[in-house]
């Protein structure tokens, strides 16, 4: 067995009568490109790239295997989506946006801290010493640029494989509206990202959820499910005006953005009440973090 | 200064909330509503007066201009509640009545006749003329206007042309020429050009629209109370309307007494009249009242110089109730020509584009489109329309005896629920055989059309076949994709009764095809299509063969606008996001300047002890204290050792050496420097706590690599080589952590712990897991680390690790500390001594009769006692020459006693 190789004592000795060592600086702790690399190597980083990646080719395989709607019926998402790359795009993201890319923002800020508590190396961390809102902080900044970098690669390979399938033709929005290609691929991206600035919420909560359990699926799954349930309230009409203050409520309005004329009234307000909650969720998981007894 | 600024920051945010977030104003309290009865004349040919039900909504402030809103067929004033409060909200005095023969009122319906339904309605304009609440213009002459959909928005328009004091109108979804609306003739030979959008044919008698005429006759009829000496199935019908329909429907044709009837219910023979600013809002969905009635109206109407404004939306008999933005319309017009509240609203002309794309609920598949005029009328650009060829040589088509299985396009009455899906029915429903087609080329470009289309139709007998000497046909525009899958355009066809030469010769006549808007995308073309059923129309019953062919081709109207979105950037969310962002900056500096005042303040001590701990506690939450009162120091160069059994709080306190937990009482300064979360101080501390805590998708090097770069200090202070040296991984260096043994991931953890030669090397159980030779080698690693001037503190809880490995110990039991001192002090404890004898009892006699020993203490097979300067040998000798047998004699354990007592009370229950 490898493990009974001797312990070599060393020169551990003469080495430790040296100066002290005086490296430390706060503000050097846990560097961006040291957090994207412990990140970058996790399966499950490779596993979502991956997944978000082949999406679009299980969508054009599945549009291929399926038989065309029966002439005559209602035209719906899936028979648009075969018009052009951008259509294709477009039914890309919608399919993924109220489900697949919350789970995607859910697991990357709810397992960031939650793992690293889970595999005990939180504490070594905190002990460098990192200080705990920059390790907040610096987390949250490589976990919004995996998810904005996964939010962005599904519409680029949408559209790669779309244009591939279906030629670059028009953009032919929900609302019968033409948009030249590459004005389509503008519209698209800004959909993308303003998908991932109304899921900064998600990030928020998922952020809260992480750096107060130790289980990583605990604060992925509870983030997913406070998606959920405002999706679920906001499917009840009966409650009016109360629906516009979820966050969840105006998570389809980038569709405002495939057309002639962009529709920012929407939009906005998406934005508005996503940051919202997004400040206060988030001022909340730095506040805990800071006062919190690391146990595990 | 902090806590402030922390208050302020919560109470701006507050504000924001409250402020952005308040409900759309609907502060406004329920409008005062009263009910009462008002009674009119019972018109010309009957005697007395009927009493109308009526409902008075009243704004917040009185006098203002009134507004009459009419319901629909089949309904009654409460119907039209939610409106009425509307209009309230927006300031205005609303009158609403069940009409003569609906809901609670008296009489019978005259189909709005000017004798009795708007005759009525005058009465209540005089009746407004003596309310206090309302505006007046002059004596008997109120501010009113009128709206209401339908059945009421035909009455709007009626009255308007009675009735001059009538100030503004907003018919919705109405007719024009009510013959035209249920006997609609759409073909007719040599038609002058199109001028307006959605012009009709209007041509004599039509063929009869039986599907919606029994819907409309239904709804009055039923539930009808059936009154002595009148037909039971008239309902509350007048005489004459019954007797027009059951006419109508037993021939299906329209007799002269009907058509007068019915012109005089049309505004058509009024409309000259109207000069109150018109608003027309028309359906474009709707296979009653189609646009065409609107246009008809428009043109009329804009013919007298009256200001006429007109808006088509995606809904409508067959599809939905106008939205917030046609309501929204209505109420800016009524604001400004009654209140004369606002700019004048744009005569302009507006129109929604539906793309027909289901896409869930929230998303909107709808566009509104403005242009600045509706073109064709009076002072207004000219329409533009489109030529396009159509291919396809004349077909034979065939109508079926009883004109039965006929084609089904559209679905009267079922509304929106089911009536949009018509359109998609019709492909699926369409009867082989019964339909001509023909087809454009693919659009080049994305082309709305906007309004009715006109196509150029032959028919003639085919040689030997049988026709009667009228072909009666129903023309309709589709758009077909490239796949081949078509779409009715509006979901309606355009019928045409034409009589067919004898001879074989074809007729020649321009059919008006149904008014639609319908976006057609570039590759897709148009196709019309000449059939001879429809189940919606009293079509032909005779069994007939034609043959039918077009000429020339088919013309397309298109009205050139901008899309408009309904929302431009809303205010208040845009600012409510800088103020987010405000918040979020401020809350970000405040933070900063917060920590740079707690790093600023710390100054270092240069002879301070590595580690010095006072009157340390934690009590966690539940109330267990772990840790009570802990207090000891460890000088430059020990070996200390914490023993202690398991549950002694050993780990706790480590735990707050490494600013992990938060003491609840005490201090932690390492050489000099408080020891708390994040403390710079902590990058002179290395720690190995509570097992190893790795990536474990990672290698063993890798995970020193990056922990060392998550220090974010100079990689030549690691000492990365040797740390791997004390490891002693070898390979395994390079596998990944997760399929370390445990031992393996113990060893990597202290190398860890090791990088970069900390100061202070704190070490929990560093022997768990090590086998003996590697626990050897790590006392020797442990001693040269110490000795080398830096400090090493162990925990452990196991006596002879501490004994072999520690320069000094600090025992602990229940959050406490025991004993404190060197190992050899207290191991040596001074002159005691322990005998094993076999006859303790004996010993202990000999013991305590030598000078100066004291303390003899009885222990099992053993004798303790304080010698006190006395060798040990002496001891021996006066033990063997009294006859005792001595097993052994040595120092006293005192640790040990003191340990093992503890872990044995430990062990009790």
């Amino acid at each position: 067995m490898i493990d009974d190789a001797p312990t070599h004592t060393g020169t551990v000795g003469e080495l430790a009568a040296g100066p002290p060592p005086t490296g430390y600086r706060p503000g050097r702790t846990l560097p961006l490109r040291v957090e994207l690399a412990r990140q970058l190597k996790r399966r499950r980083t490779q596993v979502t790239f991956g997944l978000v990646t082949v999406l679009p080719i299980i969508l054009w395989v599945a549009f291929s295997l399926a038989a065309s709607s029966p002439p005559g019926s209602a035209t719906n998402l899936v028979d648009l989506a075969k018009g052009s790359g951008g259509n294709f795009a477009v039914f890309a993201l919608f399919a993924s946006a109220s489900f697949l890319l919350v789970v995607v923002v859910a697991l990357f800020f709810g397992d960031t801290v939650a793992s690293e508590a889970s595999w005990s190396s939180l504490r070594y961390l905190l002990a460098a010493p990192v200080p705990r809102a920059r390790l907040v902080r610096q987390k949250a900044i490589i976990a919004a640029l995996l998810s904005v970098g996964a939010l962005l690669l599904l519409p680029v390979v949408s559209l790669v494989v779309g244009s591939l399938a279906y030629g670059t033709g028009d953009l032919v929005s929900i609302t019968g509206e033409s948009l030249p290609f590459w004005t389509g691929v503008g519209r698209i991206l800004l959909a993308a990202l303003y998908i991932a600035v109304n899921l900064s919420w998600v990030a928020a909560v998922a952020m809260l959820l992480s750096v107060s359990t130790d289980a990583p699926l605990g604060a992925v799954g509870g983030a997913v499910m406070a998606s959920i349930v405002s999706q679920i309230l906001d499917q009840i009409t009966a409650l009016e005006d109360l629906r516009n203050y979820l966050p969840t409520h105006y998570g389809t309005a980038w569709f405002g953005l495939l057309s002639g004329q962009v529709d920012w009234g929407d939009i906005t307000r998406g934005v508005f009440g996503s940051l919202m909650w997004a400040l206060v969720l988030g001022a909340l998981a730095i506040w805990r973090f800071e006062r919190k007894d690391i146990t595990s | 200064m902090h806590g402030l600024l922390r208050r302020s920051l919560a109470l701006a945010l507050a504000l924001a909330t409250a402020v952005l977030f308040a409900a759309p104003a609907n502060a406004a309290t329920a409008p005062a509503v009263q009910e009462q009865r008002i009674d009119v004349p019972a018109g010309p040919g009957l005697a007395g007066t009927i009493s109308l039900d009526t409902s008075l909504y009243l704004p917040a402030v009185t006098p203002a201009p009134a507004v009459l809103v009419a319901h629909g067929f089949g309904g009654s004033k409460a119907s039209v509640d939610a409106d009425a409060k509307d209009l309230a909200a927006r300031g205005f005095v609303v009158l609403t009545w069940s009409a003569r023969g609906f809901g609670k009122s008296g009489g019978q319906i005259a189909l709005d006749s000017p004798d009795y339904e708007v005759a009525d309605a005058s009465r209540l304009v005089d009746w407004l003329a003596t309310r206090p609440e309302v505006q007046q213009d002059g004596p008997g002459d109120p501010r009113v206007g009128v709206t209401g959909g339908s059945y009421g928005g035909a009455l709007s328009l009626l009255l308007a042309g009675y009735d001059k004091r009538i100030d503004a109108i907003a018919p919705v979804i109405t007719w024009n020429d009510l013959n035209q609306a249920l006997f609609p003739e759409t073909a007719a030979a040599g038609v002058p050009p199109q001028t307006t959008p959605a012009a009709g044919a209007f041509a004599p008698d039509g063929v009869f629209k039986r599907g919606w005429a029994g819907i409309f006759f239904s709804a009055g009829a039923s539930p009808g109370p059936a009154q002595p000496g009148t037909n039971a199935t008239c309902g509350r019908f007048t005489a004459q309307v019954c007797a027009a329909y059951t006419e109508a429907a037993t021939t299906g044709r329209l007799s002269p007494a009907t058509a007068a009837l019915l012109e005089r219910s049309s505004p058509a023979t009024v409309t000259n009249r109207i000069t109150a600013p018109t608003l027309l809002v028309q359906g474009e969905t709707d296979t009653l009242f189609g646009l065409d009635q609107a246009d008809a109206n428009a043109r009329q109407i804009a013919a007298n110089g009256t200001p006429v404004k007109v808006m088509w939306y995606s809904g409508g008999h067959d599809g939905g109730a106008p939205d917030q933005g046609v309501r929204d319309a209505i109420g800016a017009w009524l604001d400004h020509y009654l209140a004369r509240k606002g700019d004048a609203p744009a005569t302009g002309f507006s129109y929604a584009v539906s793309s027909g794309i289901r896409a869930g609920a929230t998303v909107a598949n709808s566009r509104t489109v403005q242009a600045p005029t509706y073109p064709g009328l009076s002072g207004t650009a000219p329409l533009t329309t489109r030529q396009l060829s159509l291919t396809g040589d004349a077909q034979t088509v065939v109508t079926p005896a009883g004109g039965n299985p006929a084609a089904i396009t559209s679905l009267p009455g079922l509304g929106s629920a089911l009536g949009a899906v018509g359109g998609r029915l019709s492909a699926a429903t369409a009867v082989p055989g019964q339909s001509a087609q023909f087809r454009t080329a693919a659009f080049a470009d994305p082309t709305t059309l906007t309004g009715a289309p006109r196509v150029t139709v032959t028919v003639s007998r085919v040689p030997g076949q049988p026709g009667p000497a009228e072909a009666i046909l129903f023309a309709s525009t589709s758009e077909l994709a490239a796949d081949g899958s078509r779409t009715l355009l509006g979901s309606s066809v355009a019928p045409f009764r034409v009589a067919v030469p004898a001879d074989g010769s074809p007729v020649t006549v321009t059919v008006t095809l149904p008014g639609v808007v319908a976006p057609i995308e570039a590759g897709h073309s148009l196709a019309v299509s000449v059939a001879t059923t429809d189940q919606a129309y009293a079509g032909g019953t005779e069994p007939a063969v034609w043959r039918v062919g077009v000429t020339g081709g088919l013309t397309i109207p298109t009205v050139a606008g901008q899309a408009v979105s309904a929302n431009t950037v809303p205010l208040g969310p845009a600012i409510g996001i800088g103020v987010v962002l405000l918040i979020a900056l401020a809350l970000w500096v405040g933070a900063r300047l917060r920590r740079r005042r707690l790093t600023t303040n710390a100054v270092a001590d240069p002879d301070a002890p590595p580690l010095e701990i006072r009157d340390l506690a934690k009590t966690y939450k539940g109330g267990f204290s772990a840790v009570r009162g802990v207090s000891f120091t460890v000088a430059q160069g020990m070996v200390l050792g914490l023993l202690g059994p398991n549950g002694a709080g050993k780990t706790t306190v480590l735990r707050m050496l490494m600013g992990l937990t938060r003491p609840t009482a005490g201090s932690i300064t390492a050489f000099g420097l408080p020891v708390a979360a994040g403390a710079p101080v902590l990058a002179r501390i290395g720690a190995f706590v509570e097992g190893p805590g790795f990536l474990p998708h990672l290698s063993g090097a890798e995970n020193l690599r990056l922990y060392w770069a998550a220090t974010g200090r100079p990689t030549a202070e690691a000492h990365l080589a040797e740390a791997l040296e004390i490891a002693g991984l070898g390979a395994s260096i390079d596998r990944r952590v997760g399929a370390y043994s445990q031992g393996m991931r113990q060893r990597l953890a202290i190398a860890q712990a090791m990088l970069g030669l900390p100061e202070l090397l704190v070490l929990d159980e560093p022997t768990n897991g090590l086998d003996p030779p590697q626990i050897h080698a790590m006392r020797e690693v442990l001693h040269r680390y110490a000795a080398g001037g830096r400090t090493v503190l162990v925990s452990s809880h196991l006596l002879s690790e501490v004994e072999q490995t520690c320069t000094h110990v600090v025992v602990m039991h229940r959050g406490l500390v025991v004993a404190d001192g060197t190992v050899d002090d207290i191991i040596a404890g001074g002159g005691a001594a322990t005998f094993t004898v076999d006859a303790p009892e004996r010993a202990a006699g000999v013991l305590g009769g030598l000078t100066g020993v004291h303390a003899v203490q009885v222990d099992g097979g053993a004798v303790h006692a304080e010698l006190n300067g006395t060798p040990r040998a002496s001891a021996v000798r006066a033990l063997v020459t009294a006859g005792v047998d001595v097993a052994s004699a040595g120092p006293r354990r005192r640790l040990e006693d003191a340990f093992l007592q503890l872990v044995g009370e430990d062990t009790e229950p």
